[in-house]
């Protein structure tokens, strides 16, 4: 319908925008009928996300034309944000920023390079920065959960973890029930992604290579390929992210340091 | 590593103290704690005497002053012996999920020692809970499982037991039955116990000398009839 209004393509894009923030306005107004207050939060978020989204489309509108190896200075950004954005889940955690950016940067970071060294990931700017970004945020939002379910568990277990500490138990053993529960936790997310492929979701990748005209076969097949990337990438943080955080929250005395209320 | 003198007691505390963002916890306190004796240490909630504890057993780190363990520094020795070497018995027994005899074996198995089955029946029948080994620790009582977690401290062979109000969330029955566990321990087998408690009775019953903290000071120490009756 925005289409009769308007004919040039900036003024259209912009409606559709404005449209779908109102929606999710009228849904916060909805909810401070119910004495939940996210106006200003959702506002600031909606602005803040249309901001930095327009940015990186125009950086990649400059970058088209830049060499190869630029991406890889832009990957590397996006990697340290997500380390800034996934440490404040883990508040109280000792290291929680070095935890968070080291883990995203190994599990995504691997992922990537694998790929495009055997060519899965095109190593064209215009591939290769899309497709990373969406490894990097989810390997951010695996990392956030998999802290904050830690970091939750250890809290709630303070004194099983101390009563294996006081019997002579290594650090990393009086923890490990918890680290095995954070890792699998995290990684829910990613298995019921692939589980529902096709079935409750149909990822916003494959809907754009059909609108661009991609054969659906294809469009399928290349979504799982991202998938199953994501997934490897996400296993990966999460798994160096729990173990990293697992060492942190000891003392060289083996005390446990995280503890409700310090 | 230093080797202590045959002299030396079995723990000594040298100036120990705790202070976290200020407060203090415990501060200057300098006691110790002969073989095969037992030490109540008595205060009101919050005086400290369960930091006073966590300092000896290490699970904090003292800010000041230091432990003695038959006359070596306990920073010399690797926390993981320590511990093994001073047995902590937690106020709520936090028993693993399982079986009595597989909470019993925990750490033994932490150095790669399995406890033998008649070393489990031993252990189980001085906390009176023979023939509790295979037991899932779901269906115990409170005061059976606290007994259980005497056990498996001593499964440890401790040099020294240390309770923190071992029978403060159980009642009266229960109660009985946790200290003549450790009554038994001590008669029977000459172990030395710090016991932490609120219940000057069950100090007089329990132990022969008295220590009474109060703010985080040792304000009084000495045989247990002049200290709490003075």
């Amino acid at each position: 319908m925005l289409k009769l209004f308007f004919s040039n393509q900036l003024y259209l894009v912009l409606a559709q925008a404005l449209v779908a923030a109102v929606a999710a306005m009228l849904v916060v107004l909805l909810a401070r009928r119910r004495g939940i207050h996210l106006e200003s939060e959702t506002l600031v978020a909606m602005l803040r996300g249309i901001i930095q989204i327009t940015a990186v489309g125009s950086i990649l509108l400059l970058l088209l034309r830049a060499p190869r190896w630029t991406s890889a200075f832009l990957l590397a950004g996006m990697i340290v944000a997500a380390g800034a954005t996934s440490a404040r889940r883990a508040k109280d955690m000792p290291g929680a920023f070095r935890v968070s950016a080291w883990s995203i940067a190994f599990g995504s970071g691997s992922v990537i390079a694998l790929m495009t060294w055997l060519g899965v990931i095109d190593t064209a700017i215009t591939s290769l920065v899309p497709v990373g970004s969406m490894l990097i945020t989810n390997a951010m939002n695996t990392n956030g959960l998999a802290l904050n379910r830690f970091r939750a568990d250890v809290l709630a277990h303070v004194g099983e973890i101390e009563t294996a500490l006081a019997l002579g138990a290594e650090a990393k053993n009086s923890v490990s029930p918890y680290v095995q529960a954070s890792f699998e936790a995290s990684l829910i997310p990613a298995i019921d992604s692939i589980r529902s492929l096709g079935i409750v979701w149909i990822p916003g990748l494959m809907a754009g290579m059909l609108l661009s005209g991609a054969r659906p076969v294809y469009a399928a097949i290349y979504q799982f390929v991202v998938l199953a990337m994501i997934f490897a990438a996400s296993g990966l943080t999460s798994l160096v992210s729990t173990l990293l955080i697992r060492d942190g929250i000891f003392t060289p005395a083996q005390q446990l340091s995280l503890q409700p209320g310090r | 590593m230093i080797s202590g003198s045959t002299s030396d007691p079995i723990l000594r505390t040298g100036h120990l103290g705790r202070v976290v963002k200020e407060k203090v916890l415990v501060e200057d306190a300098t006691f110790e704690v002969q073989a095969g004796e037992v030490l109540a240490i008595v205060g009101p909630s919050g005086s400290g005497k369960s930091s006073l504890l966590r300092l000896l057993n290490r699970l904090d780190e003292p800010t000041s002053g230091t432990v003695y363990i038959e006359g070596i520094d306990y920073r010399q020795i690797a926390p993981r012996e320590l511990r093994r070497k001073l047995g902590l018995v937690n106020q709520r027994p936090y028993l693993f999920p399982g079986t009595v005899e597989q909470n019993l074996r925990f750490g033994p198995q932490q150095r790669g020692e399995t406890l033998s089955q008649d070393s489990t029946e031993q252990l189980l029948a001085l906390v009176g809970l023979k023939g509790y080994a295979r037991r899932n620790v779901a269906n115990l009582s409170g005061g059976e499982a606290q007994r259980v977690s005497v056990a498996r401290t001593l499964a440890n062979s401790p040099l020294v037991l240390l309770l923190d109000e071992p029978t403060s969330a159980l009642d009266e029955t229960s109660k009985l039955e946790v200290e003549s566990s450790i009554q038994r321990i001590v008669r029977d087998h000459g172990l030395t116990c710090v016991l932490v408690t609120h219940d000057t009775a069950q100090a007089t019953r329990l132990a022969e000398r008295a220590l009474v903290l109060e703010a985080g000071h040792v304000v009084r120490n000495g045989p247990i009839n002049e200290v709490l009756h003075a």
